[in-house]
């Protein structure tokens, strides 16, 4: 198989409300990657765009809609849709896009525009649900996500502090990262711990912001380098993965992420890894909410069912330890501009092992990272295992 | 690697269809076209693929609705927001990447579930510039329709002729909904929508669910006697700009065919293929998307149309399915769709409308207004 990489990649501030439009953003990410892949629009074969629902932005078609600002106007381009977990899942379509033989260069540009959904992007969310069985309860997402925590540590007799330790992490790792929304140098877990609480046991501070923002990343065809002569470091995709599971979400045991162990499996067996806890040195799991980044250790098989609050207490994800988890500052320091997280999940696998994260580089060398995003009701999770 | 059709699965259109949910027709199209294979979903195959759109469908996140009906739980699945032929790309990508040896393609459409369809295509245009000035958004097909008229030798007249073909193909394809017995002259006479584009112009709405089921060379040979081959895929898009784009020629057209021609390794397109299936959601695509895609030359095709070349005994029979004139307009179910019926036509299963001796098919679609993006895909059977 054409081995592929990442030889460049870009990403617009998150905030909470962005000036740009939708396609304004796009073309800022997308410039960026070019830029630091040496390249420029004309170099690129085809595109692949990647958002979440099309109401935030309130525009039907919402891909052909930003095609231009993604640069794919007079080009092979495509949309690709697994909710939340777009972000890792669209540079796997890119993958396919050059791993087949189709296309050499191929320009990946994530976004998403939360705030022109008025009052709250939450209001979107109300759409989500079976119309027959769930929507007459009127859940919200929050909602049941404190249903997973609860089962979650009720399960394993998990310590609210400790989750709350995640969040304090990641806000205080996206210190670092200079795109971020919500860093915080001084967060305690007390100051998590007494925040709102939204839904119980989720506080407020648990959870990551709605954000505005864009991320793009160029993947290419190992001959491409040679032949272009691309001077920008590249990073190996070794593995790729995803799963879905099904919709009744009711019927599931929210305990664990089964569809993310699938997804992780798949992955892992592409890239030969049969013991990930050794053979992978650190991860960017997707962590909207502190909970998640835990959840997803789990499931992407670094640690065993329970565990993950131990190595967060022990220091053990911390950016200098063990096993670095979310060393960008993961969601819920930078941000949650949903599909366009990619440029802190993919994105921060490819600075961290070409070791251009600046301020946030992990201190020891880390030559293999994974990373997941997780979307739809609970129930979809893409992997993506890359190496230097 | 050479990638097979191997199973097609296609739920019969119907104007609209009260007992089904989108589970279940999506279900439908599924069981068809996995007995058609011979697969099991739940350990043959490889990956699913959904073509899907938010607003179509009345949710958030649809892609959350696609799994449990088509045998996807806990598999590998997602959603293309795209045409079907669009998604058909991406499976066949993914068996040549080597990530799924079997990959089912899925697209629907329960377009009768949604009252509001104008408002909800008007709500595609962009919300600046556009969308403020109001109108049916068909003035779009109109403005086009004008524009391809007044560049090429085509006249209302031909497109009307195309009305009349497609809907009587449609009378037999028994999975048309549109049949209709119509000539040039009704078409002429119709209302008008934005002139001068009439209202039998357009395609109606239909209902349908349609799944393909592509494998791997070595597989699909195993799986079928006549695994029908996607020689070659192309997809493409011009600027979504109203105000700057190509309006008198289909360029996502040209673009995705000069894609697929060259992995298909097609040298002349005008004598490659036996049957051809093209995006025909209003009358004057049929011809404005033959020249984009190179099956007639500029400048003839209205002499083409009125020989009668494109008849389903003609010299290059165009829509013997009846397409989105006779069959109905199934929106990101229209390509898939249109390879499905080039697939049957080629395994010589197209019923009353086959055409004799089919080995090389063309199915061509487009998304639609106010998009400017199409796909393209190359069959055939044989080596």
């Amino acid at each position: 198989m054409r081995k592929v990489a990442c030889i460049g990649a870009g990403m617009t501030l998150f905030r909470r409300r962005m000036l740009e439009t939708p396609k304004e953003m796009c073309w800022e990410a997308a410039a960026m990657a070019l830029d630091q892949a040496g390249l420029t629009i004309a170099d690129v074969d085809a595109v692949v765009f990647g958002s979440a629902p099309d109401a935030f932005d309130g525009i039907h078609m919402k891909g052909e809609n930003v095609l231009d600002g993604c640069g794919g106007t007079g080009k092979p381009y495509v949309r690709v849709f697994t909710g939340g977990g777009t972000a890792v899942f669209s540079p796997i379509a890119a993958y396919w896009h050059v791993a087949s033989g189709t296309f050499d260069c191929v320009l990946v540009v994530n976004e998403e525009k939360m705030s022109s959904c008025q009052p709250h992007a939450q209001s979107v969310f109300g759409y989500i649900w079976d119309p027959i069985l769930d929507r007459p309860l009127k859940p919200n997402l929050v909602w049941i996500f404190a249903m997973e925590m609860n089962r979650y540590m009720t399960v394993h007799n998990i310590r609210y502090e400790d989750v709350a330790a995640v969040a304090v992490k990641n806000k205080r790792n996206a210190v670092a990262h200079p795109c971020a929304q919500l860093p915080d140098p001084n967060i305690t877990v007390e100051d998590v711990m007494n925040s709102e609480v939204m839904a119980w046991p989720v506080h407020r501070l648990d959870i990551s912001p709605p954000s505005d923002g864009a991320s793009a990343l160029v993947i290419c065809s190992q001959d491409f380098i040679k032949r272009k002569k691309v001077k920008s470091p590249p990073v190996w995709f070794s593995g790729v993965g995803w799963a879905i599971d099904t919709t009744f979400w009711t019927d599931r045991d929210l305990v664990f992420p089964e569809y993310l162990a699938r997804a992780a499996k798949m992955a892992y067996k592409q890239a030969r890894i049969d013991n990930p806890r050794k053979q992978i040195d650190f991860a960017e799991p997707y962590d909207p909410f502190d909970y998640k980044e835990l959840h997803h250790m789990e499931g992407l098989l670094l640690c065993k069912k329970g565990e993950a609050p131990k190595l967060t207490r022990e220091g053990v994800t911390q950016r200098d330890g063990d096993l670095p988890t979310c060393p960008s500052g993961g969601l819920l320091g930078v941000g949650n501009p949903i599909a366009a997280t990619m440029g802190i999940k993919v994105g921060e696998l490819y600075w961290q092992l070409s070791g251009q994260a600046g301020k946030r580089q992990i201190p020891h060398e880390v030559h293999t990272g994974v990373t997941n995003a997780w979307g739809d009701l609970m129930q979809f999770s893409a992997v993506a295992v890359m190496r230097a | 690697m050479r990638v097979g059709i191997v199973g097609v699965g296609i739920v019969p259109f119907r104007p609209v269809t009260p007992e089904y949910s989108w589970k279940e027709i999506m279900y439908e199209a599924a069981s068809r076209a996995y007995a058609d294979a011979g697969v099991d979903p739940r350990t043959d195959v490889g990956s699913f693929i959904t073509c899907a759109e938010d607003y179509w469908e009345g949710f958030g996140i649809f892609d959350e609705f696609t799994p449990d009906q088509i045998g996807a739980a806990l598999r590998p699945a997602c959603t293309v927001t795209g045409d079907g032929i669009h998604g058909l790309a991406q499976g066949v990508m993914q068996v040549q990447a080597g990530l799924a040896d079997v990959v089912a393609v899925e697209a629907h459409s329960k377009i009768s579930d949604l009252l509001t369809y104008d408002g909800v295509v008007r709500h595609a245009m962009d919300p600046i510039w556009n969308k403020p000035l109001g109108g049916h958004p068909y003035y779009i097909a109109g403005l086009e329709m004008a524009s391809y008229l007044k560049a090429s030798k085509v006249t209302e007249r031909e497109c009307a002729a195309v009305v009349a073909k497609n809907r009587q193909n449609a009378m037999t394809n028994e999975r048309a909904a549109h049949g209709a017995k119509v000539d040039a002259q009704d078409v002429l006479d119709s209302p008008p929508i934005a002139t001068p584009l009439k209202s039998l112009d357009v395609a109606p709405l239909a209902d349908t669910a349609v799944v393909i089921v592509l494998a791997a060379e070595a597989r699909a040979r195993k799986l079928s006697s006549n695994p029908i081959w996607v020689r070659g895929t192309g997809w493409s898009s011009d600027t979504p700009w109203l105000e700057t784009r190509t309006w008198e020629r289909a360029k996502y057209a040209e673009d995705a065919a000069r894609m697929a021609y060259r992995l298909a390794k097609v040298a002349r397109a005008q004598t490659a293929f036996d049957v051809a299936e093209v995006d025909d959601k209003f009358s004057y695509k049929e011809p404005q998307h033959l020249e984009a895609l190179g099956l007639v030359k500029k400048g003839s095709t209205a002499a083409a149309i009125k020989r009668g070349d494109f008849e389903v005994d003609g010299k290059l029979p165009v829509n013997p399915s009846g397409g989105s004139l006779g069959c109905g307009n199934v929106i990101e179910a229209s390509g898939l769709h249109r390879v499905a019926e080039v697939a049957l036509q080629l395994r010589g299963e197209a019923g009353r409308n086959q055409v004799d001796g089919a080995r090389t098919g063309l199915a061509a679609s487009w998304r639609g207004v106010p998009t400017t993006s199409g796909a393209v895909a190359v069959l055939g059977v044989g080596r």
